[in-house]
């Protein structure tokens, strides 16, 4: 993992190399245990008992993984679509405009950031059923007026759903954007925008072809971030999806809370290797983006 | 983060050469087409649930389906009977000891990194050492299942090695093992952001003027970090109070903590919203004290997240 030195830098084995070295692996060693273990012939024992692919077999007959997977994938980039365009207008407004309760609208924008997900969890939870206790019986009288209508249709009452849990997921998908939007607003150039103006584009004109270009690179990283946090919820999406949804983490969190299991290993190897390509890859960017920009 | 002093919003400054109703229009109607949607997203979505939390946590008892009684502080009296309140006191230990121990395992780690290691390797060996935080946070509890159960990898180990076999999951030290793995990333992401500005000059004059290893690290390095180190411990403590997975996953029984005990009350058997909103509405309210200590006291810089 740690380069060879050079001879010609200098390099000087420290204690604190060592350290350093031994957290490298304490990072590293619980999920290099996974990926071996996923490979393990036995299913319970911690010996070795040969290699086998059984377990990816397993994995990938089984279709509720599939379900979930699908799901997890739904609810994150329909969170993080919305998010993209809700979080980017935030972040311009307030980078913008300055008006009367600023700096409340900014303080809840970024409460998600550090609230609990349990407490935004069972928040959101009480918040539908009370929603949805109020929406009932409009709904089921509108229904009755509609069979009294002759209308061969009614409209479904209000549940958790997909929906409730994309709607939940926006909230922090929208500030984690803002915030990195935020950051790159702040060391643009500001008259750029206005030089455009100046030039006799209308406004949306210079927020299309002035703003937006610049901002690119920060919406992205932006999405990413919200996308690997929506992929990684469990508890805004255990209490807000109701029974007929079941993401990723959920299905993985009713599954290893009995204990070890195999299939599961295999699939820890899947995902790890699936972010890691995703982390690198948008580091590479960054890097690439840090070196044009510097360039 | 964008802020409201006036050199950081020049955008909204008026132009000279700009005289048109255009701009007078756009100046009214924009604030509004980019600022309502999302204010209404969070005023329904956080602010609301969050009001009618607290409208819970002050009815004593409220359960789903039952009656609710009148107001009161019922709830938070119960919050702090013994049974409860060593519930909260469990948290708060969890959160400062895992702060305790990122600390010292972050601190040489994000020195190391920031100042000893080759420059050229610098940002390779940060991106590498937080690499594991794009992985699931449940997987990576879940591998500390593998290795700290009684037939798991450590004991296979201590047997070889014939030492003593220790039974360390569903017990405390799981949980400072878990939290410690969990969160020990963003605090070297916050030390070495707050190291790597640390002016190495003042490192070769202490130690030219005499100053020990040690000197140097207790009067220049600690005092010229203090901002950073303030950072990362409120942030990994906030962090770890709100945790659910890792004690629920690697506590077991003995570890009850706030997170759980929500969950508990919302989803298990009991059902005591009321209850249960009035530990949530607590656990706000430490959060939000950690954050008001952490923007008072934190490096600016480095508290971007």
């Amino acid at each position: 993992m740690m380069q060879t030195p050079s001879p010609k830098s200098n390099f000087k084995v420290s204690w604190q190399f060592l350290f350093t070295l031994l957290m490298y692996g304490f990072m590293y060693l619980p999920i290099l245990i996974l990926a071996v273990y996923s490979f393990n012939a036995s299913r319970f024992s911690t010996t070795w008992e040969g290699f086998s692919l059984k377990w990816y077999q397993a994995l990938f007959k089984d279709l509720r993984i599939f379900d979930a997977l699908q799901d997890s994938l739904t609810v994150a980039l329909a969170a993080v679509a919305v998010s993209a365009v809700l979080g980017t207008m935030m972040a311009v407004g307030l980078a913008k405009y300055r008006f009367p309760g600023k700096g409340l609208y900014q303080g809840t924008a970024y409460l998600p950031l550090i609230i609990p997900d349990i407490a935004i969890a069972v928040a959101t939870l009480v918040f539908f059923s009370s929603i949805f206790g109020l929406l009932e019986p409009i709904v089921q009288s509108l229904n009755v007026s509609l069979l009294n209508m002759g209308v061969p249709f009614s409209l479904p009452l209000p549940a958790l759903s997909i929906g409730t849990v994309i709607i939940a997921h926006v909230v922090f998908c929208l500030s984690y954007i803002a915030v990195v939007v935020s950051t790159r607003l702040t060391n643009l150039d500001p008259h750029l925008e206005e030089a455009a103006l100046d030039l006799g584009a209308t406004p949306f004109q210079a927020f299309i072809k002035v703003l937006l270009p610049e901002l690119i690179p920060a919406i992205l990283s932006g999405c990413l971030l919200a996308f690997i946090l929506s992929m990684d919820d469990l508890l805004i999406s255990g209490f807000t999806a109701g029974s007929g949804t079941t993401t990723l983490p959920m299905l993985i969190y009713s599954r290893v809370r009995t204990g070890v299991r195999p299939d599961i290993n295999a699939l820890s190897v899947v995902l790890i290797l699936m972010s890691a390509f995703l982390a690198l890859a948008s580091e590479y960017m960054r890097y690439r983006g840090d070196r044009k920009r510097l360039g | 983060m964008s802020s409201s002093t006036p050199s950081s919003s020049p955008l909204a400054e008026p132009s000279p050469l700009a005289p048109s109703g255009w701009r007078k229009l756009t100046r009214l109607v924009e604030p509004i087409v980019l600022l309502v949607p999302s204010g209404v997203w969070l005023l329904l979505l956080l602010v609301a649930p969050t009001l009618l939390i607290l409208e819970l946590s002050l009815i004593p008892g409220f359960r789903v389906g039952q009656a609710a009684g009148g107001y009161g502080i019922g709830n938070y009296i119960e919050a702090f009977q013994p049974i409860y309140f060593q519930v909260i006191l469990r948290s708060i230990l969890f959160a400062v000891g895992s702060t305790v121990i990122c600390m010292m395992l972050g601190f040489p780690v994000a020195y190391w990194i920031a100042i000893m290691a080759p420059l050229r390797w610098r940002n390779l060996l940060l991106v590498l050492f937080v690499l594991p935080l794009w992985t699931s946070s449940l997987l990576r509890a879940y591998a500390w299942i593998a290795i700290l159960r009684p037939s798991g990898v450590l004991n296979s180990l201590l047997n070889v090695l014939h030492l003593p076999n220790q039974d360390w999951l569903n017990q405390t030290p799981a949980v400072y093992i878990g939290m410690a793995y969990s969160f020990l990333p963003y605090m070297v992401l916050i030390l070495y952001a707050s190291l790597e500005k640390l002016d190495r000059r003042l490192l070769e004059a202490a130690s030219d003027l005499g100053a020990t290893p040690q000197q140097t690290f207790w009067k220049v390095t600690v005092p010229q970090t203090l901002s950073g180190i303030a950072a990362g411990g409120l942030l990994v403590f906030i962090t770890s109070l709100g945790e659910f997975v890792v004690p629920e996953l690697l506590g077991g029984a003995s570890s009850m903590t706030m997170s759980r005990l929500i969950y508990n009350q919302f989803l298990g058997a009991t059902r005591n919203w009321g209850l249960g909103s009035s530990f949530s509405i607590l656990m706000i309210t430490g959060v939000s004290i950690g954050i008001a200590l952490l923007l008072k006291y934190g490096d600016r810089d480095t508290t971007v997240t």
